[in-house]
């Protein structure tokens, strides 16, 4: 069997490369204790034999069932896929980013509204403003001061927690004019026509300030959202998959969810587990890929890996 | 088994008193999942996420303030109070006694 894996992450690794890539693990067999990126770089090496390809940065939207069984799996940039089963190993959901209370928000979405940076070329000779005061606000305000016409940052406090080198080098090109720093304000309203146009923000002292602003990026970190995955016609208890335990099938045949965004009696949310999973969720996935042939089991110890 | 009680404000505004020991160390947000509160805590407990974000409404002296960890966290919040803290970051202990706690993490739904 081929297997190709779709993730709105730009990366691999899920929760692990996402939030908590230096954390040790102490809970997977075999390793006394493993940072959570080596345990992903380590599956990634163990894949590689069983040449798995990829779709990255991409959110999967809709499954078409097809008139044989099998489904065109359609992603937010539509690419799409063809697959005879589906396995959803979505953990907690998709990571998307957190939004901030705006009015007309929604309304600008797309239009100016960008929560982050795909082609920085998108804001060449563009009047942009950056909201937010972690590493990924101050290290975009960095590198779009030299692309944009003018980036103006807007940050609530008056200093920054992100990393020290970047907020210094951000205090440094306010402080020669390249960039405006805002500090001490938060959005309040974005406003235009057609497209954003201004971004009104409010002070400390609850005093109104007005930008004109071609695009607003505001960055507020990512947090996991169940996201299109209610919408497939699966059955969900607490924006969790539920599943048969026989072999991880949902109700929707063909369609398999493991891992953390599944649930069952006794349900462990444990990588472990997940592996669990996997495994016996293959087994009966075969029968959909390959209806003719008869499944034998084999270990890797006796046939090495390259005869599956 | 030592108890404490709380209250504990969901995302509607409602107010419920909610029971827990203090001698199993146990976090709050243990807790609050633990009472089926919609907090997602995505991290675990490592202080790596915020989604466990909860305002301190009454007993913040107590508590204390938050560490520099969550503060770190917070800081990436489109939004946090001069009282916020991480519930995963709040051991339960006698200095919860009474305290009044508004969940401000992301709704799970």
């Amino acid at each position: 069997m081929r297997c190709h894996l779709i993730d709105a992450l730009p990366q691999i690794g899920g929760q692990l490369s996402e939030i908590y890539p230096q954390k040790p693990i102490y809970d997977i067999p075999g390793y006394p204790e493993i940072n959570a990126q080596d345990l992903v770089d380590n599956l990634m090496e163990q894949a590689k034999p069983f040449h798995p390809t990829f779709t990255l940065g991409e959110r999967v939207d809709f499954l078409d069932r097809q008139e044989d069984g099998s489904f065109i799996v359609t992603t937010s940039d539509k690419t799409s896929v063809h697959a005879k089963v589906i396995v959803i190993a979505g953990g907690l959901g998709c990571f998307e980013p957190r939004k901030p209370v705006l009015t007309n928000l929604e309304t600008f979405e797309g239009k100016g509204i960008h929560y982050m940076v795909k082609n920085p070329e998108t804001f060449r000779d563009k009047k942009v403003v950056i909201a937010g005061g972690g590493d990924s606000a101050l290290d975009w305000t960095i590198f779009l001061a030299n692309v944009a016409e003018r980036v103006t940052l807007v940050h609530r406090n008056e200093t920054f927690r992100g990393a020290p080198d970047s907020a210094s080098k951000v205090f440094d090109l306010a402080q020669e004019g390249k960039i405006d720093l805002i500090l001490s304000a938060n959005l309040k309203e974005a406003a235009g026509g057609d497209r954003l146009e201004k971004v009104i923000l409010e002070d400390k002292n609850h005093q109104e300030l007005v930008l004109d602003a071609d695009y607003l990026i505001p960055l507020f970190g990512l947090s996991p959202k169940l996201g299109p995955i209610a919408d497939w016609g699966l059955s969900i208890d607490k924006n969790a998959i539920e599943v048969d335990t026989r072999d991880y099938s949902t109700g929707v045949e063909r369609i398999y969810a493991i891992g953390d965004i599944n649930t069952y009696p006794g349900k462990l949310k444990l990588i472990l587990c997940g592996f669990h999973e996997a495994a016996i969720m293959m087994h009966s996935a075969f029968k959909y890929v390959y209806p003719d042939q008869k499944l034998s089991f084999k270990y890797t110890t006796v046939n090495g890996v390259n005869a599956f | 088994m030592e108890l404490i009680k709380f209250t504990v404000e969901d995302q509607q505004g409602e107010r419920q008193e909610v029971e827990a020991p203090t001698d199993m160390g146990l976090s709050l947000m243990e807790i609050l999942k633990a009472s089926e509160y919609p907090i997602l805590a995505t991290c675990g407990g490592m202080a790596l996420c915020a989604t466990c974000h909860v305002e301190i409404l009454d007993g913040q002296e107590g508590l204390g303030d938050a560490t520099d960890t969550e503060l770190d966290q917070l800081e990436n919040l489109p939004e946090y109070f001069p009282t916020s803290r991480l519930a995963c970051q709040i051991r339960i202990g006698d200095q919860l006694e009474g305290a009044v706690i508004k969940l401000r993490g992301e709704d799970v739904v």
